[in-house]
């Protein structure tokens, strides 16, 4: 710099691609900077991330665990087979007619004639009342007609509706469904759904607060720094880059921990899981975190420390100013 | 270059810290500015780097005048400027290259430009081969000369120097102010605030001299 001319537009001289490229390195430089930042300070850190963690395995843990009773409810639900009792005076040729008639509705996957003898002697091998039956002289037993609503017809409204249908038919004496049960099992789902969706905001908060506040105390930490950046002419942006960098990081490393925590869970919890799967005959098949629900929590963890640390920050920078 | 139009600095507690201030600073020039402690230097240099706001009046640095300056814009203006403290105010866990590259960094220059600029300013100051050192291994001089690197890397149109031979002894004092001089000779303004009257005197400039926040003298 010895006898430099000094020139003001040194600046404005320099071109687009050097400018963009300089910004990018700076970009760089703040992503792993801060990351080293973090893991000078390792206990803080890890305790930091470890609560992170720790709630937002419970978020998602909470929502795996409902992920996998919805699949043992909708496998319930399937064998859910609604009975058409025939009315007495239908007899086997024209119950087997209705049945055909009945084959023919597309909402349906399976439908079986049971005819009055069929049904009898059903009735004999199971009941235990066989030679109590014989002494009867003629077959008491309707017709019946077993149907298996498809799979398209989970939903509460389509089954009643299927049902009002059959309810018309003048050869039809009653139908049979537990449909309380599967009412108070879907709204207990529902119930379940909700809390998980209050949790998770809750927790989501948690996340956001906890990296807030490190956020804070970092910033605190860096006062001298900061007061000498904002000196030589730092904007908001540049001061806060790093921080907001080191909110992303908190939020990634404990999305990443949290993953491994349910992980972790579902593994403790696998051989009782697979003992109910094999008592309805292995219905289901326990469901860990996707790859793509594992992308989507670590988004979701890295946003909330990222405008943990964006809250903060707005605030807080605007107070710390040279003296 | 910097002009003080009637400008006044009323603090709510402490009363009037400068009162009805008028100077002119042209470009080149470097002018002291004495007075007993809390006769207002600190408030005079606090304004120009927008550290605090005038009460009343203008002031115009760089045809800019600072009143219509707003908050967002002031690091734009303070990159115009090279501030020199007491104290250095050097981050200590920082190695002496990276405190002199923080303007530079701040500004957006790219890592080559940095380097190389860096190293001439450190050359400047005559600390070329220190840059991996911590401020702490530096002596006293050292250090100050470290944060004048740093005050004049990203060119500055003006160097405000708030007591910059405070902690030093009279030896270096001078050359501290020397070092200053040339900086004057290619174009710099620069305005040192300082009460050392013998220093002053030996130097040979410009001094304003203030007195519980009036101008007393604004020529040589």
């Amino acid at each position: 710099m010895k006898n430099t001319v000094y020139s003001h537009n040194s600046r404005q001289s320099r071109s687009f691609t050097d400018k963009s490229q300089a910004y990018l390195y700076l970009h760089a430089h703040s992503l792993f900077s801060s990351l080293g930042r973090l893991f000078r300070n390792p206990f803080t850190m890890s305790m930091t991330i470890v609560v992170m963690a720790i709630a937002i395995s419970l978020a998602s843990g909470f929502y795996l665990l409902i992920a996998n009773v919805q699949q043992l409810t909708r496998s319930i639900e399937s064998s859910n087979q609604i009975s058409l009792f025939l009315k007495s005076s239908v007899g086997d040729r024209a119950g087997e007619q209705l049945a055909d008639e009945i084959r023919k509705n597309p909402r349906l996957q399976q439908v079986v004639f049971i005819s009055k003898a069929q049904a009898l002697k059903e009735f004999k091998t199971y009941s235990g009342f066989g030679e109590a039956l014989d002494v009867l002289e003629s077959n008491p037993l309707p017709v019946v007609i077993q149907i298996l609503p498809s799979h398209s017809l989970d939903d509460m409204q389509g089954i009643e509706s299927l049902l009002a249908e059959f309810n018309q038919l003048p050869q039809v004496d009653f139908t049979q469904m537990d449909m309380q049960w599967v009412e108070r099992l879907q709204s207990m789902m529902e119930i379940m759904q909700r809390g998980a969706a209050l949790l998770s905001t809750l927790l989501g908060f948690a996340v956001l607060f906890i990296t807030g506040n490190s956020i804070r105390l970092e910033l605190q930490n860096r006062c001298d720094e900061v007061q000498i950046a904002k000196l030589v002419g730092a904007t908001h942006a540049f001061i806060q880059r790093p921080f907001l960098y080191a909110g992303f990081w908190l939020g990634f490393l404990s999305g990443i921990l949290a993953c491994l925590l349910v992980a972790l869970m579902m593994s403790v919890l696998q051989q009782p899981i697979e003992r109910l799967s094999f008592l309805y005959d292995g219905a289901f098949h326990i469901l860990y975190l996707s790859f793509t629900e594992t992308m989507v929590l670590l988004a979701i963890t890295s946003s909330l420390g990222i405008l943990g640390a964006w809250g903060v920050l707005h605030y807080q920078l605007k107070q710390i100013n040279p003296e | 270059m910097l002009k003080f139009d009637h400008v006044s600095k009323r603090y709510p507690d402490a009363g009037d810290a400068l009162l009805d201030v008028s100077f002119h600073l042209q470009q080149g020039e470097m002018a002291f500015l004495t007075g007993h402690s809390g006769a207002g230097k600190s408030t005079l240099l606090k304004l120009i780097a927008m550290m605090e706001r005038c009460s009343r009046g203008h002031i115009v640095f760089d045809g800019q005048n600072l009143n219509k300056v707003s908050n967002k814009q002031i690091p734009y203006i303070r990159r115009k400027l090279g501030l020199i403290f007491q104290d250095n105010k050097l981050l200590q866990d920082r190695t002496i290259f990276d405190n002199v590259a923080l303007p530079l960094m701040v500004s957006g220059f790219g890592h080559h430009e940095i380097a190389r600029k860096v190293r001439a300013a450190l050359d400047k100051v005559g600390l070329l081969g220190k840059e991996k050192k911590y401020p702490t291994a530096l002596s006293g001089g050292e250090q100050q000369r470290v944060g004048i690197a740093r005050a004049v890397i990203n060119k500055p149109q003006l160097i405000l120097a708030d007591e910059p031979t405070g902690n030093l002894d009279p030896e270096l004092s001078v050359e501290v102010m020397r070092l200053f001089e040339q900086f004057q000779t290619v174009g710099v303004s620069v305005l040192v605030a300082s009460h050392d009257v013998g220093l002053l005197t030996q130097m040979g400039h410009r001094v304003l001299k203030l007195e519980h926040g009036v101008l007393k003298t604004a020529s040589p």
